[in-house]
C-alpha cells in the first residue's frame, strides 16, 4: 500500500511554550481509516493542523505522498488532505451555501462550468442538493456538518482528515453522518473521543495523550482493551455506577 | 437558534423585486445623492422624491406597515444631532426659554434646517429599506461586486452578514448565563459586568477570525479572492434606470435653476 503520510519524531510547541506534541511517529496509507482518540487537550487537533502544512514544524518530520510539506506543493497538499473543522460556523464562512462550497474549487483555480459541476456533485454527496442558494445560518447543525464536509469533498481530496465530526450531533444525526462517511471512497483520519463512531467506521486506532501516542494498534484490540482505555480518560471508570446501579440513599 | 431575517420580504416577487441588484443600487445611490444635494426647504422638491418612493413602495408589495415602522428607527439618531441646531442658527426666534439662568431661543430658519435634515434622513432610510427587503443580500453582495467594489469590502460585508447571527447567539447565551445567576446590585457592578462581558465577546471573536482563518487556508485561500459570477441586466431594467434617473435629475435640476 502506498503510504500517503508519514510523521518522524514531530514536536510542537504553542507560540506561549506550552508543549503540544511530544515525539510522534505516524504513518498512514491509502485507504486507511484511521482513528485518533484521546481525551480533550491531547493535542489531537494540533496534530491534525500538521497533515495539510496549516502548521509547520522546522526540519523533514511530516511527509504527505513522500514529500516535505514546503510553499511550493502547500496548494497541492491542501487539495489532495481536505481537512473538515469541528465547529462549521468556522469552516462555512460565506453567505450562501454555493459559495462555501465552490471556495476550495475557485482557489484551485477551476473554470466556471468545473466549480458548477464540482459543488453539484458535493451537494449530492452529502444529500444537500439543493441547498445552493440558502444561508447557512439558517440550517440545522447537522446540515451544517454535511455541507462542511462537502466544502472538502469539493476539491477530490484523497485524505479526508476530520476533527470531531459527531460532537454536539443527536443520536439520529450522529448515524446519519457516520453512514455518510462510511460511503466515501477516501483515505479517513478521524480524531474523536466518540467511541461508537471509531467503532463503525475506523479499522485502526491510535491513542493520543498527553502530546504523545500512547497506542497504535488494530481497533478491535484498542476498543477491547477497556483498563487502557480508562488509562486514558476515554470510558466510565469501573468505580463509577450507573445511577440505577447506584447504592448511595438521596440525601437532599 | 431562530433569527428573523435581515432582508425579509426579499423572497417575494414583484416588479421592483426582479430588477437587478445592480440597478436598484446605482438608483437608490443616486436618489440619495440627489436628496443630499437639495437645497433647504425646497418642499415641493421633497413632495417629488417622496412620492417617487412611495410609488415604489407600493410597487414593491412590501407591506408598507413594515417599511415605515423600521424607517422610524432611524429618527431618534438624527434627532440627536440635529435637534439643537435651531437653538444655533441666527433669524428670527419662534419661541424662547429660560432654562435655569440660560436664556435660548430658537430659530425659524434652525427649525427649518432642522426638518429638511430630518426628511432628507427619512426619505434615504426608505430607499434603503426597499432595497433591502427587494434584494436579497446575497444578490446584493454579488452586484456590488459587479460594480466593481474592491472584493476585499465584498468579503467583509459577507463576513458581516454570515457572523453577525452568530455573534448575536453569543451574546444571548451569554447573557441568559449571567441572568441564571441572577444578576443585580449595584448599578456600577452591573455596568462593570457589562463591560467584561464586551471584552469577553471581543476575545471570543477575535478567535473565531483565526479558525475562519485556518479553515481558508486549509481550502488553498491565498489571499487571492476569485469569483464566478453573472447577473442579468435586461430590459425592465433599463426602463426603469431610464425613468428613475430621469425622475430624479430633472427634480434635481429645478431645485437649482427654480
Amino acid at each position: 500500500m502506498e503510504e500517503i503520510i508519514r510523521i518522524e519524531d514531530l514536536t510542537y510547541s504553542y507560540p506561549d511554550g506550552q508543549r503540544a506534541l511530544t515525539g510522534i511517529n505516524l504513518a498512514v496509507h491509502r485507504g486507511d481509516s484511521l482513528a485518533i482518540i484521546g481525551p480533550n487537550g491531547a493535542g489531537k487537533s494540533t496534530l491534525l493542523l500538521h497533515l495539510n502544512g496549516i502548521l509547520r514544524s522546522e526540519g523533514l518530520h511530516v511527509k504527505v505522498f513522500s514529500e516535505p510539506v514546503t510553499d511550493k506543493n502547500l496548494k497541492e497538499v491542501r487539495r489532495r488532505i481536505g481537512l473538515v473543522f469541528q465547529n462549521p460556523d468556522d469552516q462555512l464562512f460565506s453567505a450562501t451555501v454555493f459559495d462555501d462550497v465552490a471556495f476550495g474549487p475557485m482557489n484551485l483555480g477551476y473554470s466556471e462550468a468545473e466549480v458548477r459541476q464540482a459543488v453539484a456533485a458535493a451537494l449530492a454527496k452529502v444529500g444537500m442538493s439543493g441547498f445552493e442558494h440558502r444561508s447557512s445560518h439558517h440550517l440545522s447543525l447537522g446540515e451544517r456538518k454535511r455541507i462542511a464536509i462537502a466544502t472538502i469533498l469539493s476539491m477530490s481530496p484523497e485524505v479526508m482528515v476530520l476533527d470531531e465530526p459527531t460532537s454536539n450531533l443527536d443520536p439520529k444525526g450522529k448515524w446519519q453522518l457516520i453512514d455518510l462517511l462510511r460511503a466515501l471512497p477516501v483515505t479517513r483520519i478521524i480524531a474523536s473521543h466518540d467511541l461508537e463512531l471509531v467503532a463503525a467506521l475506523c479499522r485502526r486506532v491510535v491513542i493520543l495523550d498527553g502530546g504523545r501516542i500512547a497506542a497504535d494498534d488494530t481497533a478491535e484490540r484498542v476498543l477491547n482493551d477497556k483498563p487502557r482505555l480508562e488509562a486514558h480518560g476515554l470510558c466510565r471508570p469501573a468505580e463509577i455506577k450507573s445511577a440505577s446501579e447506584s447504592v448511595t440513599p438521596f440525601r437532599g | 437558534m431562530k433569527h428573523s431575517f435581515l432582508d425579509r420580504y426579499s423572497d417575494r416577487d414583484s416588479l421592483i423585486h426582479r430588477l437587478d441588484p445592480r440597478t436598484k443600487f446605482v438608483a437608490v445611490f443616486l436618489y440619495i445623492l440627489a436628496l443630499a444635494l437639495t437645497s433647504l426647504a425646497v418642499w415641493p422638491v421633497f413632495a417629488v422624491y417622496f412620492v417617487l418612493i412611495a410609488v415604489l413602495i407600493l410597487l414593491s408589495r412590501v407591506p408598507v406597515l413594515y417599511i415605515l415602522k423600521r424607517s422610524l428607527l432611524i429618527i431618534p439618531f438624527v434627532l440627536l444631532i440635529a435637534v439643537f441646531i435651531p437653538f444655533f442658527k441666527g433669524g428670527d426666534t419662534f419661541a424662547s426659554f429660560t432654562v435655569w439662568t440660560w436664556h435660548v431661543s430658537a430659530s425659524y430658519h434652525g427649525l427649518q434646517v432642522l426638518v429638511t435634515i430630518l426628511v432628507k434622513a427619512w426619505l434615504s432610510i426608505l430607499s434603503l429599506i426597499l432595497l433591502t427587503s427587494t434584494t436579497k443580500i446575497t444578490d446584493l453582495l454579488r452586484g456590488l461586486e459587479q460594480l466593481r467594489l474592491p472584493r476585499v469590502m465584498v468579503m467583509i460585508l459577507s463576513f458581516m452578514y454570515r457572523y453577525i447571527f452568530i455573534l448575536t447567539d453569543e451574546v444571548l447565551r451569554m447573557k441568559q448565563a449571567r441572568d441564571s445567576r441572577n444578576f443585580g446590585g449595584s448599578r456600577l457592578w452591573r455596568i462593570k459586568t457589562v463591560g467584561k462581558m464586551a471584552g469577553t465577546l471581543f476575545i471570543r471573536s477575535y478567535e473565531r477570525g483565526e479558525r475562519v482563518y485556518t479553515a481558508m487556508a486549509a481550502r488553498g485561500y491565498d489571499g487571492q479572492t476569485r469569483t464566478l459570477r453573472q447577473l442579468n441586466f435586461g430590459l425592465s431594467d433599463l426602463l426603469f434606470g431610464a425613468g428613475f434617473g430621469l425622475v430624479v435629475i430633472l427634480t434635481l435640476i429645478y431645485n437649482y435653476w427654480h
